[in-house]
């Protein structure tokens, strides 16, 4: 279980999260939704601690990871998998090696069982054959798919997916969530999926979140958060540009 | 008047912090390059990117630096008549000074420009956060190894710099301006101590940590877009152009 607690995080001037509050349940999906730049992938960053919050705790199985020592924090992260927006695959390696990397660095098995590894979350994400490539040479889904493969394969138990499908066409957006949702299932892990695609992150979500003004408005299971009354959610849901959430 | 103390007060503690912040990350990457696991794959690696491709731009330079000292030192030690002293004065400049410092030069506009770059466009595409992610302290992985590549490198570029050089300047003294061979090797081999090659030594090893500190400093710093990743560049060139010689001005002042 996660929890953040009151987080508070300003870039100089501007105060991004004003407290926030948030349960993530194990082995559930829970997304979260907001307008472009309202602090959804800062508050993502946050989970483990990519960000440091200038106020607040963010309890990992009850252990404020915001105390914690570099080690200890290095041991919490390795739980988690991250799918970064842009993939985040590093340019000079090629795909096998990019999702080969953490075992190589983290963990102690031998060449031939990180290929098998490999080859295997490669497969689940639909690029068996193309480890040989460099992150360059493929399409952006492609890349998102590679950055899921690494993401996964150290068996996390929680996955932290940023805005997964920003940038790609609707069938292919579509492709990546319901990978997202059959690998969930599969390996029964923590998603914390960001994103502002609806209604598409409804089908593969069992709670969804707003974020809105520096803090979750409201978060609820994600078919009772489509009736929401809440004015914010609704006037997220429609796409108004009049109502609460000030956009311009 | 008190808002221009609150701008320079502003300005000052913004500096304080930001030189504290260089110290601490040269502190972390020194520190961390000694602790296990260690990573011989990527020291290698950055002894090929700093020390191997840079070295046709150093043989190059170095080859015209010395042809050119053949020229001016000609020039002016035959006001004396003392054109045989050649040799010693070439050798003596390339080793303590100019060997060093341009060698310097050429691996922080071939290599460390480059540094800054890559370190900042990784910074900029998340590739650094997801080092992170992944429990891989960057530091160690992106910075240790090339820290200790550039401290081997360095040396190694200098002294083929020095060598190249005092083979342009005989090329053009001997070859071309008609100085003895045997007084050109001879003032070199009278005048040339173990302190001169110690010193020009001492100075490249510093020079190299001073490179690769500012500008994957820089890099590693980046504001995560395009023009930031191109200041970053800019800044760790001129910041480690502007550091190599004042530096070089305390060690000559102590090592003289």
């Amino acid at each position: 279980m996660i929890r953040v607690v009151d987080l508070h995080k300003s870039f100089g001037t501007q105060r991004v999260l004003r407290g926030v509050n948030l349960e993530f349940v194990t082995g559930k999906t829970t997304t979260i939704v907001g307008t472009s730049g309202c602090g959804k992938t800062v508050l993502l960053k946050h989970l483990n601690l990519l960000l440091t919050p200038d106020r607040g705790e963010i309890l990992v199985d009850g252990t404020d990871i915001t105390k914690l020592k570099q080690k200890e924090l290095y041991e919490i992260r390795s739980r988690f998998g991250v799918l970064f927006q842009g993939a985040a695959l590093l340019d000079s390696m090629t795909i096998f090696d990019n999702v080969a990397f953490p075992l190589r660095e983290k963990t102690r098995l031998n060449e031939t069982e990180i290929q098998k590894k490999v080859d295997d979350r490669l497969e689940q994400v639909g690029l068996e054959g193309m480890g040989y490539k460099f992150p360059a040479e493929l399409s952006g889904g492609m890349r998102k798919r590679a950055g899921l493969a690494r993401a996964l394969v150290t068996d996390p138990q929680i996955v932290l997916f940023d805005e997964p499908t920003t940038g790609l066409d609707p069938i292919l957006a579509a492709s990546i969530h319901q990978l997202i949702a059959r690998t969930q299932r599969t390996f029964g892990f923590t998603a914390v999926v960001v994103s502002h695609t609806i209604p598409q992150v409804f089908d593969i979500s069992d709670y969804v979140a707003i974020l809105a003004n520096g803090v979750i408005e409201e978060i609820k299971p994600s078919n009772e958060f489509q009736a929401s009354k809440n004015p914010i959610v609704q006037q997220f849901i429609r796409g108004d540009t009049e109502g609460p959430i000030q956009v311009l | 008047m008190l808002f221009l103390l609150s701008q320079i007060g502003r300005f000052t503690l913004r500096q304080l912090s930001e030189m504290g912040r260089i110290f601490l990350f040269l502190l972390s990457a020194v520190g961390l390059a000694f602790r296990p696991p260690a990573k011989l794959r990527l020291v290698v690696y950055h002894l090929k990117t700093i020390g191997v491709d840079s070295l046709s731009v150093v043989l190059l330079s170095g080859f015209f630096t010395g042809m050119v000292m053949g020229f001016q030192f000609y020039y002016s030690l035959r006001k004396f008549n003392a054109e045989s002293w050649l040799g010693s004065a070439a050798a003596l400049s390339l080793l303590r000074e100019l060997g060093p410092v341009l060698s310097a030069f050429m691996v922080t506009g071939r290599t460390g420009s480059a540094m800054a770059a890559e370190l900042g466009t990784m910074r900029a595409t998340e590739q650094i956060d997801a080092l992170s992610s992944m429990a891989i302290n960057p530091v160690k992985y992106l910075v240790s190894p090339r820290i200790i590549a550039s401290l081997i490198a360095m040396p190694l570029l200098t002294a083929i710099f020095d060598v190249v050089g005092i083979f342009g300047a005989y090329i053009i003294g001997v070859g071309l301006l008609g100085v003895s061979s045997g007084s050109y090797f001879a003032g070199m081999d009278t005048s040339v101590v173990f302190q001169d090659v110690y010193s020009g030594f001492v100075k490249s090893l510093s020079f190299g940590l001073i490179i690769t500190w500012v500008c994957c400093y820089k890099g590693f710093n980046a504001p995560p877009m395009a023009t930031g990743v191109s200041k970053a560049t800019t800044e760790s060139v001129v910041l480690s152009f502007v550091l190599v010689l004042v530096w070089d001005y305390f060690l000559t002042s102590i090592m003289l």
